[in-house]
């Protein structure tokens, strides 16, 4: 589904006219520009900067104990090194999937492409609801993790599985097949064509999908809630705990957190922005 | 094109099949069991509880409206962006994918932080006027609208950037006015790309859940939507309703996925 469609491929760079940075904007145009900038200031922007704003405004000491609040640490790290774990998960397992989907043919390869979207579509409680019932109490397979760490990782695998699998695989589809025939007509064995020429032409979209999949690992809340009961020190993650602070009316602590993933989730799309680029230029 | 060896081949096979297998398939399999258990007596007691009505009610208001007002948004923004030049264009398209990327719990304390009628930004003048934002539907739409801003704007803007602007320049020389050349020209060819697009806007703003439990205030009876009613009668051990809710969201899911499959070959584009 093409909510990953943030591939390197998905979205070519504006087109930019060398030296004219003059506005082409028609009377109508420019209206519905500033009724749109309006609306997204409203709705994206203004509110995100009060977060900022609300995290800055108890200084820089406030902010650092809030952040080094051992309950709040322990939450970021969990989150953390579980989103760095998932996201090498899916680095190896997408890429797999992904080729199985392009270069294999087997019976219900079909419907297997339809699964792959299902935890996109699926509203991120009842993907904790639907994980619960095969991981969780009364398990038919005797894997009872929910309220551990593993839950956590069951969880954030779960959603962000799609991500790699679609960045990944329109790009394998497009490449060429001559580059690998001249490969092997030259007496590259297979794993050299795969390590020397099909790898390193996917790595751009490996990265694209890493970047999306750690940004949605690290601000995952909703699947997690049902599944890894949200115990402080083992199984609460970030989300969780600026939830908890927004609960109980500290919001400046809850922005003070929220302020980290924000950061993150910049750094990802300066990331893809990047990547998008330079894909564009090469292409 | 590279051939991998038979054993190879069949152990890649395995690990995707094994791994989506027991992540997805069969934990998806089990709830429609655990629904159906006891044939339709769980479905027909859940859907007859007011509660459960009134919250699939309210989610299907709130993710109506955001899904109207986000594809308004998309159409203009990715007309703008693409036909027209103007200063700050490069950072408004990077910045249109940052909800992408924000958790929902950080969209609903932004909201929160802004609309809510205490100590908000701009809460307590609008509450003077009569507009109550945060713990009523306006918020819960805006909450909706945040979480799936871009979905339009990504399907629309590689469309319109693919078919050019030479049948919208030759209608406008032969005496169109904006609206015609949009209604007549733009709007046809971006028909697919655009459905395509609010079909994934529905899909994710009838599951939100994270940041319209915090602008909702979750009150049962009137701002409760479908997915939190799903934690609420799960931590209440009423368990099988909680599967059902689960069982209709879960069907609305992946109708909205077999219909972007099936059309997304028709796509005269692509």
């Amino acid at each position: 589904m093409a909510t990953v469609s943030v591939s390197a491929t998905a979205r070519p760079a504006p087109r930019r006219r060398a030296g004219s940075r003059r506005s082409t904007l028609t009377r109508g145009a420019a209206l519905g520009l500033g009724v749109s900038l309006v609306w997204f200031s409203l709705l994206v922007l203004i509110p995100l900067s009060a977060v900022v704003v609300t995290a800055a405004g108890g200084g820089w000491d406030t902010y650092v104990s809030i952040l080094t609040n051992e309950q709040t640490r322990a939450a970021i790290q969990l989150t953390v090194g579980q989103a760095v774990l998932v996201t090498c998960l899916n680095i190896v397992i997408g890429t797999i999937i992904a080729w199985v989907l392009v270069r294999d043919q087997f019976v219900g390869k079909r419907l297997l492409d339809v699964v792959i979207d299902i935890p996109f579509a699926l509203p991120t409680i009842v993907a904790g609801l639907v994980l619960l019932s095969l991981y969780g109490p009364n398990s038919p397979i005797g894997l009872e993790w929910a309220n551990t760490s593993r839950s956590v990782s069951l969880a954030l695998a779960f959603v962000t599985l799609p991500f790699i699998v679609r960045t990944v695989q329109p790009v394998l589809e497009e490449l060429d097949h001559d580059v690998e025939e001249a490969a092997a007509s030259l007496g590259a064995s297979r794993s050299t064509i795969v390590r020397r020429i099909i790898l390193p032409s996917l790595v751009p979209a490996i990265a694209a999908g890493a970047a999306l999949s750690f940004a949605r690992a690290i601000s995952e809340y909703g699947s997690l809630v049902l599944l890894s009961g949200n115990l402080p020190f083992k199984t609460e993650v970030v989300s969780v705990r600026v939830l908890s602070f927004v609960e109980g009316g500290n919001t400046a602590a809850a922005a003070a957190v929220a302020t980290i993933m924000l950061a993150v989730a910049l750094i990802v799309i300066v990331v893809l922005d990047v990547i998008q680029r330079r894909v564009a230029h090469r292409g | 094109m590279v051939e991998l060896s038979t054993p190879l081949k069949w152990l890649l096979r395995v690990v995707a099949v094994g791994y989506v297998f027991f992540l997805v398939a069969w934990p998806v399999a089990l709830i429609v069991q655990r629904t159906f258990a006891d044939g339709f007596t769980t479905m027909a007691d859940t859907l007859s509880d007011p509660q459960v009505q009134h919250a699939l009610w309210m989610t299907a208001q709130v993710a109506g409206a955001a899904v109207v007002i986000n594809t308004v948004f998309g159409v203009t923004i990715s007309i703008l962006l693409v036909r027209y030049e103007f200063p700050g264009k490069r950072m408004l398209s990077a910045l249109i994918d940052l909800p992408l990327a924000v958790s929902p719990v950080v969209v609903g304390l932004a909201l929160l932080l802004v609309y809510n009628g205490r100590t908000g930004w701009f809460g307590p003048a609008l509450e003077a006027n009569g507009l109550q934002i945060i713990f009523s539907t306006p918020g819960m739409i805006m909450a909706t609208c945040f979480v799936a801003l871009p979905l339009v704007v990504r399907e629309v803007v590689p469309t319109l950037t693919e078919i050019g602007d030479d049948q919208e320049q030759a209608s406008r020389s032969l005496g169109g006015n904006a609206y015609q050349t949009f209604r007549r020209i733009t709007l046809p060819s971006i028909k697919w790309a655009l459905v395509y697009g609010v079909v994934l806007s529905l899909g994710r703003a009838l599951g939100e859940f994270g940041a319209v439990k915090i602008v909702s205030g979750n009150f049962t009876g009137q701002t409760q939507t479908a997915t939190l009613i799903v934690e609420q009668k799960y931590q209440n051990f009423e368990q099988s309703e909680a599967y059902a809710t689960s069982f209709i969201l879960a069907t609305i899911s992946v109708l909205c996925i077999v219909v972007v499959s099936l059309l997304r070959p028709k796509e005269p584009t692509s």
